[in-house]
């Protein structure tokens, strides 16, 4: 029996929000999420950290022992602030967890109606709450495909029955007249899907930043003027500056607001080559939160030696412009010459970012992509294994269907095999 | 006026109707089989083939519950081809080209020497029925035959129609009369129905074939047979021949469509979409400018060639025209014009998991009448009506089988809750858990379940035990035998130097590994013999998947065992769509399992359904 979690609560901004683990590894994965747990049926305050150790939220902590919770499994509530960015990272560090998945729809009533821990009353009003439930569902379902995703995953579900149709013709019908050599037209389906997946996961991440907010990273040569133009982003200074090279040796970081979008602006240590011990650690530092940042905006000075690779989204702006010509292009934390341009070309590249978010939304669909790729990625391997594994490579494709279910209901053999009999001439 | 007394009558000496038969003798109640002619048992009506893709999987798991058609197909068999072989083990299917005449006297043999097993020759027109309930049967010449259950396979021959051109007359086989009167009397029960059609090619006569121009195809040098019972073939092997249509053909076909009965509108019923007659297969597939034809004997004391890829319901000189323009056919002469066929079938949601009708109590339906095709299919079928119809007489609880644990099942939960569109055929994709229901292991699948039944033969039973006893202490064997990756190294077993020991059995479920490769690292692994070595390298292959199915398989089996009363209420469920519940009420499912297989089911309604049948069980048991 596997352990399952979800938020219990309603959905969206609200005071608290219950986040419910139950099954054999509850107490385990709430003791990994707060350290130790209560007795019993007694609540007490934790902070939640994630695997690194990051705090996530302080959350008044409940447990139930098996036989004696809602679903009759061990169970555990947190009772996070109702914030929607919490409850969304809390989730997704559960899900990191192994042996943990998210529940399935009403997988929590079941989970009680099996374990017999309803009683007759309860049962009474569950019609109620399943009704509720689903309209919910079907509410829940009609704005998702009201939007771009509808068409999306009705492609991927017509792509990965077409693959699916291929590799059955080759182990169901092989011995008839059909194709042969499929394998160049399912590893093209299959990567049609995994591309558009992977595109709806960044767009994931990017729905998660409007609600988490957005880090924007300042690199550049030392002493190029990052923490000057910081404390002029800002408009405080929040960095220290000066006019020695390698000042900055931690990240700072500034959170401010940018075209209504919550940023997180980071200031990091100037990028060259030091045998100071501590500044390396600071230039490490530095790249390895910069790379992580959702934007990057480089200062470079004429002359600088080029030692990043900027992405084609990054931002490069030619640094301390009131050293530069009148009216060259640049910009000056000291002046302020240029910042606002700076200002408008960051919003526009995270507006950007938010363009592409909104589809997917919900942990359980990220989760139902993420399980569908991984399927995916196998299926191409056995793909690439030859016919000797096409049976394998069918089974990984069944799994992704079968994760796909979840965004888009049900898909089966039938389906397939529609496919397989419009498409193919069989019968000897 | 003859009476005679039975605990089991089965009406048709088909395939279901021999399996059924058997099954029900082998549980140990007396059992009729009542058929036509004597001499038509076990007749093969359409391809002289057992087995193929999915279908040999059939076999085994019949073979596994000691039924006769694995054993009967290896003694006729006359060209064995294991199908897929280069391709994973779960998917391949042992077939073999059958002599008609070989299997027809192996069967009846067979038939004959099953105790408690009596044939009865006549035509049955009506059923005996007492106080509602099918007591036994009534034979055209009179003759009452009781019975505490009945079960009918009677194939094609409910309102059969040949028809070839426009030429069409009432018959259930080529040669034999429809039961009309037997069609009649079901018609009052006023069950469900529906028409289904199929087809046949040409009969050609072997002699008037080229042979020397056409490719030829021999069976395999080491035959894969389908018992486990049986070590080697008894009929002498033969090759099949392959030729092709071409455009003229084609062009043949396409410029006499109109006299085709299919395209003529003379035909209602729905064909399969896998098994196209040459019509079909020129329209459909315009494009396609030759369609391969496999050139099967139909027996190695006759002359007639099974043409296999033509069915056709052209008129019989176009048909002559069409073939003689194939490769190899020029001269060939047809010895029995190609047809196709229209029939009855009962819609088999009306069907419990038992295969007895939920309508009429003592009915149970089994094969083509069920709206399946393939002998294989009817075979299964036959099994599961017979071994329930003698559970019933014994007053025991049915046998059920599960889609987790064989095809069998699959097929079964397919028919009684889906229903059929088309001739339903068995195809290994419909098996979700195909990598665990392998043809090698139907054995382990289902044997104990046939010997905790008390069906199987004394022979099988030690036979199954000594191989199930080796395969354990081999795997244990496996288990412990471990070794280092250096060791391995030194056997030219690339795995990561992480100092990591791997045991023999992890050390399998590598593609490049085999028993083979290890054996110079331990000499005891030598005592395993190559048949157990080759079942487990099966299983560590898959043992990976299998165990991510697990999951999947307990709750389907959790489900299974949640029994939904006949009598449940679906209108009296607050909060389930009224689509659902006429879908519900009307497919009536016998467990959850079978309510959560229905289209549109979802978690929160199957949880809705648990909940009630809950709540129903506690107020019973207050």
């Amino acid at each position: 029996m596997s352990t399952i979690f979800a938020q219990a609560s309603a959905l969206g901004k609200a005071g608290v929000s219950v986040v419910r683990i139950s099954g054999p590894s509850a107490f385990d994965a709430a003791r990994k999420l707060a350290g130790s747990l209560p007795l019993a049926r007694q609540t007490a305050l934790r902070v939640l950290r994630d695997a690194k150790g990051e705090i996530l939220d302080e959350a008044l902590v409940l447990c139930f022992e098996e036989k004696a919770s809602f679903t009759g499994e061990q169970t555990v509530e947190l009772q996070t602030h109702g914030s929607i960015a919490v409850v969304r990272a809390v989730l997704a560090e559960l899900g990191k967890h192994e042996g943990l998945r998210v529940a399935e729809p009403g997988e929590f009533t079941r989970r009680a109606l099996a374990n017999g821990r309803l009683d007759l009353a309860q049962v009474e009003g569950l019609a109620d709450l399943i009704s509720s439930e689903t309209e919910a569902q079907r509410q829940q379902a009609l704005r998702l495909f009201s939007g771009g995703l509808g068409e999306l995953a009705t492609s991927w579900r017509e792509s990965l029955i077409r693959a699916s149709a291929l590799l059955t013709v080759t182990i169901d019908f092989a011995d008839e007249d059909v194709p042969v050599d499929v394998k160049p037209e399912v590893l093209d389906l299959v990567s049609g899907v995994q591309t558009g997946m992977k595109q709806q996961l960044l767009g994931f991440g990017a729905a998660e930043r409007v609600r988490m907010g957005f880090e924007v990273a300042i690199l550049g040569a030392p002493n190029v003027g990052k923490s000057t133009l910081l404390n002029a982003l800002a408009g405080r200074d929040a960095a220290i500056t000066s006019e020695i090279a390698g000042t900055t040796r931690d990240v700072i970081e500034v959170r401010m607001e940018l075209a209504g979008l919550p940023v997180t602006l980071l200031d990091t240590a100037g990028l060259r080559e030091t045998d100071d011990v501590v500044e390396k650690i600071g230039v490490s530092r530095a790249l390895e939160r910069a790379s992580a940042a959702d934007l990057r905006v480089y200062l470079v000075e004429a002359g600088d030696q080029d030692s990043f690779e900027p992405s084609a989204e990054d931002l490069i702006v030619a640094a301390k412009a009131d050293l530069l010509a009148e009216g060259s292009a640049g910009v000056s934390g000291l002046t302020g010459s240029g910042i606002s341009e700076l200002v408008a070309r960051i919003s526009e590249a995270l507006l950007n970012k938010t363009a592409r978010a909104g589809l997917a939304t919900r942990e359980r669909h990220k989760s139902a992509m993420e399980r569908c790729l991984s399927a995916l990625e196998s299926a191409v391997d056995m793909v690439g294994r030859g016919d000797e594994f096409s049976d394998l490579a069918a089974e990984e494709l069944r799994e992704a269907l079968a994760a796909l279910n979840s965004l888009i209901g049900r898909v089966d053999v039938e389906n397939v095999l529609d496919e397989v009999f419009s498409s193919f001439c069989l019968g000897k | 006026m003859k009476h005679l007394d039975f605990d089991v009558v089965v009406v048709g000496g088909g395939h279901a109707g021999t399996e059924a038969a058997h099954a029900a003798a082998r549980m140990g109640v007396r059992t009729a089989l009542v058929t036509l002619r004597k001499a038509d048992i076990g007749t093969m009506s359409c391809n002289p083939a057992i087995g193929g893709l999915g279908k040999g999987h059939l076999v085994r798991e019949i073979d596994a519950m000691d039924g006769v058609m694995g054993r009967v197909s290896d003694r006729a068999g006359i060209q064995f081809r294991l199908l897929n072989r280069r391709k994973g083990p779960a998917v391949q299917g042992p077939r073999a080209q059958q002599d008609r005449a070989l299997y027809r006297s192996a069967m009846l043999a067979a038939t004959e020497a099953q105790p408690l097993l009596s044939i009865v020759e006549g035509e049955t027109v009506d059923f005996i029925e007492k106080s509602g309930k099918v007591s036994g049967v009534l034979l055209a010449d009179g003759t009452e035959i009781s019975a505490r259950e009945v079960i009918l396979t009677t194939g094609t021959f409910l309102r059969g129609t040949i028809h070839i051109g426009d030429v069409s007359y009432a018959g259930g086989r080529m040669g034999d009369k429809p039961s009309i009167r037997l069609a009649e009397r079901m018609d009052n029960f006023e069950l469900p129905k529906g028409r289904l059609k199929t087809g046949t090619p040409p009969r050609l006569s072997g002699r008037t074939i080229n042979w020397d121009i056409l490719e030829s195809q021999p069976g395999d040098s080491e035959p894969t047979l389908f018992s486990f019972l049986s070590k080697e073939p008894e009929a002498r092997q033969i090759s099949c021949g392959i030729t092709h249509t071409n455009e003229k053909t084609h062009e043949i076909i396409a410029d006499n469509l109109d006299k085709s009965a299919m395209y003529g509108g003379h035909i209602d019923g729905v064909g399969p979409r896998y098994c196209p007659s040459i019509e079909d297969k020129v329209v459909r597939f315009a494009d396609k400018t030759s369609h391969l034809i496999f050139l099967e004997p139909e027996s190695l004391s006759n002359d007639t060639i099974y043409p296999n890829g033509i069915s056709t319901s052209l008129p019989e000189n176009v048909q002559k025209e069409y073939v003689q323009s194939i490769s190899g056919l020029e001269q060939a002469e047809i010895v029995q014009p190609g047809y196709a066929i229209e029939y009855d079938f009962i819609d088999p949601r009306a069907l419990t998991l038992e295969l007895r009708l939920k309508s009429i109590d003592g009915l149970f339906l089994a094969g083509q009448i069920n709206g399946t095709t393939g002998y294989e299919e009817a075979a299964a079928q036959g099994l599961v009506a017979g071994l329930n119809a003698a559970r019933a007489v014994l007053e025991q609880e049915p046998v059920l089988f599960s889609r987790a644990e064989s095809y069998i099942g699959v097929m079964i939960d397919d028919l009684v809750t889906r229903g059929v569109s088309e001739p339903y055929r068995m195809f290994t994709s419909r098996a979700e858990f195909r990598l665990s229901l392998r043809a090698d292991n139907a054995d382990q699948r289902l044997t104990p379940l046939a010997v905790s039944l008390g069906c199987v033969s004394e022979e099988r039973k030690k036979l199954f035990y000594n191989k199930a006893k080796a395969l354990e202490s081999a795997k244990n064997l496996l288990d412990s035998c471990a070794f280092t990756p250096a060791e391995l190294r030194a056997a030219n077993v690339n795995v990561n130097q992480d100092g990591s020991r791997r045991t023999a059995f992890q050390l399998l479920s590598y593609p490049d590994v085999s028993l083979d490769t290890l054996l110079p690292l331990d000499p005891t692994l030598k005592s395993i013999t190559p048949t157990i070595a080759k079942q487990l390298e099966r299983d560590a292959l898959y043992v990976n998947y299998i165990e991510r199915q697990q999951r999947e398989v307990d709750a389907m089996k959790r489900d299974e065992k949640q029994h939904i009363p006949v009598s449940f209420d679906y209108s009296a469920l607050d909060g389930l769509s009224n689509e659902l519940k006429l879908k519900l009420s009307r497919s009536q499912p016998q467990n959850l399992a079978q309510a959560a297989g229905i289209d549109g089911m979802t978690p929160a309604a199957i949880a809705l359904l648990l909940a009630k049948l809950r709540q129903a069980r506690r107020s019973k048991g207050a």
